[in-house]
């Protein structure tokens, strides 16, 4: 489902002397229908960075990165728009919303972006509050207001309310309590079980332990290790 | 599948001064694309040039349209541009007073241009006048008073209901979201998203707030002096901008 090639990344700061700064070499990656990976490594190792690449937010300097077929390191913007509708969901470490959108709306959205009805996009997303301990009276609100635990759950609900077949997951436990955390993780057993392929990133290692089916150290593509 | 509008090195030159130069792209039908570049990059020159409003030195702006499929607007006559204008095509005005008339009561202004299409039955006309004012959030009961008795925001508000109740499929804007203050901006931004995904409208939004096109736009194309400096995806050009000038751009919005 996902498969990344000889991936290479680099960033060139064209205000800061053009200083050309390498992050990644040989990326080479593969998950497919079912399967967790998880990606392991220090801080500032390059997991988001990896994530971002396949979620096409980055630009990758060289390589493929196959997604359901289509290769997000060439694709056209509307193409990466169909991809990230139909085939690939992202749950980040923020949340970004339209200032006043109502956290109801926030997570049907996906479906409704899809062509479900109005009123089964709207069960999907109570069904999904109500699962991750989101209180009836804030649904009506806007998540700019909610605390950083709120925010993350809206997220996490907004990510799993289509059934993606691919998956990227950005710590989806940090800042969560037990109950809720249990929760995530049978969500993620369940998109597992329905052949989703997932990528995550998991500081937490029971949580990572649990989920997840093989891991992948990034460590080893950055480009000091492999001169 | 062919695209709603394809633009072929369009060109406008103001004397020896570049406007834009040599500026293609296509859009693809549901498609929305942001113009960024600071002022005088020649952004609103580009929009006024593919709308018609002024006739560029060169280029083509081909629109698919509804009977005849792809033909080149500037090659069109101008009453067959003037129907487009009414038609499928519609341009949102920076100042709302550029786009409403404004001695004619609300009602009139949405009205007006279902009358340019042909309706004329009084009641239908004003029944829809009635629902559209209720779509962008304007009470019913204000429908005979005239915009200049409106708000800033409820004018901008106004304009784009009276430009999209003959839903066109291609909506032109010019700083949609200029000169609100920003509670009103935001109520104006999630209307424009609900109303471009109810009616798959393609829009063109020329900005200078990269936070209005990070939420509206899928695409994003960067201006300076005239030129094309960076294309891409939205979240893409503004986390990964890779033209020196889209950096400096990105690094310099002010974090709330």
């Amino acid at each position: 489902m996902i498969e990344l090639e000889n991936v290479s990344k680099s960033f060139t700061l064209h205000n800061q002397g053009s200083a050309v700064i390498p992050v990644m070499e040989q990326v080479n990656l593969q998950v497919t229908a079912g399967q967790c990976v998880g990606l392991v490594g220090a801080s500032g190792a390059g997991k988001s960075t990896l994530m971002r690449l396949i979620y096409g937010n980055y630009l990758a300097a060289s390589g493929r990165i196959m997604v359901g077929g289509l290769d997000v390191a060439q694709a056209e913007p509307r193409q990466i728009i169909a991809l990230r509708r139909e085939t690939l969901g992202y749950v980040s470490q923020f949340l970004r919303v339209v200032p006043r959108v109502p956290a109801l709306d926030v997570v049907a959205e996906p479906l409704l972006a899809v062509g479900t009805t109005q009123e089964k996009a709207r069960d999907k997303a109570v069904s999904l509050l109500t699962e991750l301990n989101i209180p009836e009276r804030l649904w009506s609100l806007s998540p700019t207001t909610f605390s950083g635990g709120e925010q993350q759950r809206v997220n996490i609900a907004r990510g799993f309310a289509y059934d993606y077949p691919a998956l990227l997951l950005d710590e989806p436990t940090a800042s969560l309590d037990a109950q809720n955390r249990a929760t995530v993780l049978r969500l993620i057993e369940g998109a597992k079980a329905r052949g989703a392929a997932i990528i995550g990133i998991f500081h937490d290692e029971a949580a990572r332990n649990q989920v997840c089916d093989s891991f992948v150290d990034v460590s080893i593509f950055s480009p000091q290790v492999a001169a | 599948m062919t695209p709603l509008l394809q633009v072929n090195r369009l060109t406008k030159m103001y004397g020896p001064r570049i406007g834009c130069k040599d500026v293609s792209f296509d859009l693809y039908p549901g498609e929305v694309m942001g113009i960024v570049g600071e002022s005088g990059s020649g952004k609103s020159t580009l929009l006024n040039a593919m709308a018609g409003h002024h006739a560029p030195d060169r280029g083509e702006v081909i629109f698919d349209t509804r009977t005849e499929g792809p033909r080149d607007t500037l090659k069109m006559s101008e009453p067959e541009r003037r129907m487009l204008g009414r038609t499928d095509w519609a341009f949102v005005h920076q100042h709302a007073r550029d786009g409403l008339r404004m001695s004619v009561s609300a009602g009139g202004n949405i009205g007006e241009r279902l009358m340019a299409v042909g309706d004329r039955h009084y009641g239908e006309i004003r029944a829809q006048a009635a629902d559209w004012l209720g779509r962008v959030e304007i009470a019913e009961t204000r429908i005979d008073d005239r915009p200049s008795a409106f708000s800033g925001g409820m004018q901008q508000r106004l304009q784009i209901a009276r430009n999209l109740v003959t839903a066109p499929r291609l909506v032109f804007m010019d700083e949609p979201t200029g000169g609100l203050d920003v509670s009103v901006q935001a109520r104006l931004l999630d209307l424009l998203r609900g109303l471009v995904r109810e009616m798959g409208l393609s829009a063109i939004i020329v900005t200078h707030d990269l936070a209005v096109v990070r939420l509206l736009a899928d695409r994003l194309m960067v201006m300076k002096d005239g030129h094309v400096v960076e294309s891409g995806l939205t979240d893409q050009v503004l986390d990964d901008p890779q033209h020196a000038y889209t950096q400096l751009l990105v690094s310099s919005v002010l974090q709330v």
